[in-house]
């Protein structure tokens, strides 16, 4: 892997809404290398959307940052004015957003909507921002492209609609891309279409990406490292084979167990929910729902063990004096594979 | 089968164009029949722009249909003229809508949403009665009570899809068509989601058109699927069918690419590429659904019937394929 171009340390963020301080973000730290895509999976609500709006400068106005730093070449993105933002947001570091009909506007044509990074980032002159818009358009699959891009975006379907926001997230060629749930939008063909385009544009320029999803099929086949996030806090963290075939925490182990596959009969739901980030529990924030919690879970907050030089986890079950337990039978299938691979690499 | 069960929806001929008249008139659905039986989950799939939402919002009268009819237990929707009639229709079929952004005013708190139709359908006794459904609705989605007072745009967005869905279940319809309900979710929750309107069915008997693009879940919650392209449905059969026996080519590309969590499996994976000229009419070879296998339909032509027939039959000498996971 490349240089360190992103590194997260600490961060704390909360909200302020009138019932108090929703404590989202609580000490959060990851980084990023050059060219290489970091997916980070974890519970709706856990902080994924908002730990990545706050590397864009972009948190609601009830947000306060409470402690850390992102340091971006060396600086500190928390640090900069919006000024300083304008000039990185959407040509450095862009971000397809999860609700693509927030982020287009209804009154303007599409093509215009596209062509617009480059003409305020690059200067690219109105004529030649379209003819690039176009190119874009029908890279991201719209057909039709030369009719279409002159629509609005309520004449298009929600994939569509998606594709379009990340046609425009992709017309700079940025450093970094930020993908919140890209692809949620999309059918699988398409899907397939639209991760083929940003692996390809991935090696052309050597973008960083930090791909936020659920879907544990589109993350194996994406992610080089996976961050599990669980109630405003990273968990897990390793390479992809450590997070699929060697998991750790008790909640990763749920998120792996609760996905369908086609051959499956039933589904292994998590019982229980997230708990309440206006007042996040002192210990494990997943106790509550984990059926292997032991009385320490409940008190305090596990530290990261280091289960190898790339792969930590926030458990207690990885404590010396743990005491041993059997995960669920499609852990110990994935973990058979884990340890095969490993004979092999030897 | 369901042949003995009750028709509780029954999709005729339906056609819905875009700007008709106009230069760039959009066939978003062209001509389609379905069924929906008492008690069944009946899943549409299809690749973004293929109709999907069109269709659910043509049945649920969002939409003047350009062409065809919608019959809801029994009844012709588009002969509802007087306010009773409608009222009843809009209690009994609900949708939850794809955009749960989109589809939740701003200014209301959770309460005000999810009891809406509890107010216009008189369904509440008192103040504290509604506020006493609203709560139970909350946890059935899996939400806190206290969510109740709090305001869309300070919830996630898989949070807000359950906003929605709570917002359906409220004046407990016989019907919902669920529109993407759980692409939204992770994983974790759509488990939960999934399984809950699996539980609603079994016990109040409810019956869905559940839309996705999701194929694993659409096998995993539906007993029969349809699988639409370009407005049309090309296969129409029973869920394992249509997944272990798929017989258009369409659908063999579909399933194909449907990712698995496995990174071993995603390093090696070879997807089936779909060449979309074979839909192509043939003059004088009108194409419609027709049976291949007992409930297993597929839109060909007289002409290519013997070809899915020997397709289907090739099924039962191999053992069908499964991902590996
Ligand atoms: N403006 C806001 N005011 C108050 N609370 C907020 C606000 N924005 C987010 N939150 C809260 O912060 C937490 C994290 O939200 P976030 O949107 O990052 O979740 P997420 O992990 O992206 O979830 P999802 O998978 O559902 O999109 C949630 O509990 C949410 O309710
Ligand atoms: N109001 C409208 N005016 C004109 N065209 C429309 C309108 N709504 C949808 N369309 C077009 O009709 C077709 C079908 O759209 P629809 O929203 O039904 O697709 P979908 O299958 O739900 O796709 P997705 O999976 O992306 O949500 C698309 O080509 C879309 O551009
Ligand atoms: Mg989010
Ligand atoms: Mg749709």
């Amino acid at each position: 892997m490349g240089e360190r171009i992103l590194d997260v340390k600490n961060l704390q963020i909360d909200f302020h809404t009138y019932a108090g301080e929703v404590k989202a973000i609580r000490n959060v730290s990851f980084h990023l290398d050059k060219g290489e895509t970091l997916a980070i999976v974890g519970e709706s609500g856990s902080g994924k959307s908002v730990t990545t709006k706050s590397l864009m400068g972009l948190l609601a106005n009830n947000a306060k940052i409470v402690g850390g730093s992102i340091m971006y070449h060396g600086e500190d993105i928390l640090k900069k004015s919006e000024k300083q933002m304008q000039n990185i947001r959407g040509k450095d570091i862009a971000m397809i957003f999860q609700d693509p009909m927030t982020s287009l506007d209804p009154t303007m044509k599409i093509g215009r909507q596209i062509a617009e990074p480059l003409m305020k980032h690059k200067n690219v002159e109105k004529k030649k921002a379209l003819a690039q818009a176009l190119e874009i358009l029908k890279l991201v699959g719209i057909d039709h492209a030369e009719k279409r891009i002159n629509e609005y975006p309520h004449q298009f379907s929600g994939g569509q609609r998606q594709r379009i926001v990340i046609a425009i997230a992709l017309v700079c060629y940025p450093e970094i891309l930020i993908a919140d749930e890209p692809t949620t939008a999309l059918d699988v063909t398409i899907q397939a279409q639209i991760l083929d385009l940003m692996k390809e544009l991935q090696q052309k320029i050597e973008t960083s990406i930090i791909f936020i999803t659920h879907d544990l099929g589109v993350v194996a086949g994406m992610a080089d490292r996976v961050a599990v996030m669980y109630a405003g806090q990273i968990i897990e963290y390793g390479s992809v084979d450590e997070i699929f075939y060697n998991p750790q925490h008790p909640y990763t182990w749920g998120l792996l167990n609760s996905m369908p596959t086609l051959s499956s009969t039933d589904l292994e739901a998590i019982p229980g929910t997230p708990p309440d980030l206006l007042d996040p529990p002192k210990g494990d924030p997943f106790a509550a729902r984990n059926p292997y919690a032991m009385k320490i879970d409940a008190e305090e907050k596990p530290p990261f063990f280091k289960v190898s030089d790339t792969h930590f986890a926030s458990t207690w079950l990885l404590h010396p004096d743990a005491p041993k337990i059997t995960p669920p039978d499609e852990i110990v299938r994935r973990q058979a594979i884990f340890a095969k691979m490993q004979a092999n690499a030897n | 089968m369901p042949e003995n069960r009750k028709k509780v929806l029954e999709v005729k001929h339906l056609k819905q164009y875009f700007g008709v008249g106009k230069p760039g008139m959009v066939k978003a659905v062209d001509d389609i029949s379905f069924d929906i039986y008492e008690g069944e989950v009946f899943g549409l799939v299809g690749e973004s722009g293929s109709g999907k939402t069109t269709a659910g919002r043509s049945i649920i009268h969002l939409y003047n249909p350009t062409d065809g009819q919608i019959i809801f237990n029994g009844k012709d929707v588009s002969s509802f003229k007087s306010k009773k009639d409608k009222l009843e229709f809009t209690r009994n079929m609900q949708m939850i809508f794809q955009d749960p952004q989109a589809s939740l005013n701003p200014r209301m708190t959770v309460e005000d949403i999810i009891a809406e139709g509890i107010d216009v359908h008189h369904l509440a006794k008192d103040k504290a009665d509604r506020r006493q459904k609203v709560e139970d609705l909350l946890e059935t989605v899996g939400l806190n009570r206290d969510h109740a007072s709090r305001y869309p745009h300070e919830f996630s967005g898989g949070q807000r899809q359950r906003i929605g869905i709570a917002r359906a279940l409220a004046v407990e319809p016989s019907f919902i068509i669920a529109d993407e309900p759980i692409s939204a979710l992770d994983v974790s929750i759509q488990a939960q989601v999934v399984n809950l309107m699996k539980e609603l069915q079994e016990q109040k008997g409810l019956t869905y058109l559940f839309i996705a693009h999701d194929l694993s879940m659409v096998k995993y919650i539906s007993d029969r699927i349809g699988v639409l392209h370009f407005g049309r449905l090309l296969e129409v059969g029973p869920a394992d069918d249509v997944y272990l026996k798929p017989l258009h080519d369409y659908t063999k590309s579909l399933i194909s690419a449907v990712p698995e969590p496995d990174p071993e499996f995603e390093r090696t994976r070879k997807r089936v590429p779909y060449d979309a000229s074979i839909e192509q009419d043939k003059e004088g070879q009108p194409r419609k659904l027709r049976e291949i296998t007992p409930g297993h339909f597929v839109r060909c032509s007289e002409e290519e019937v013997s070809f899915y027939q020997e397709r289907a039959a090739s099924y039962e000498k191999k053992a069908p394929e499964v991902p590996n996971v």
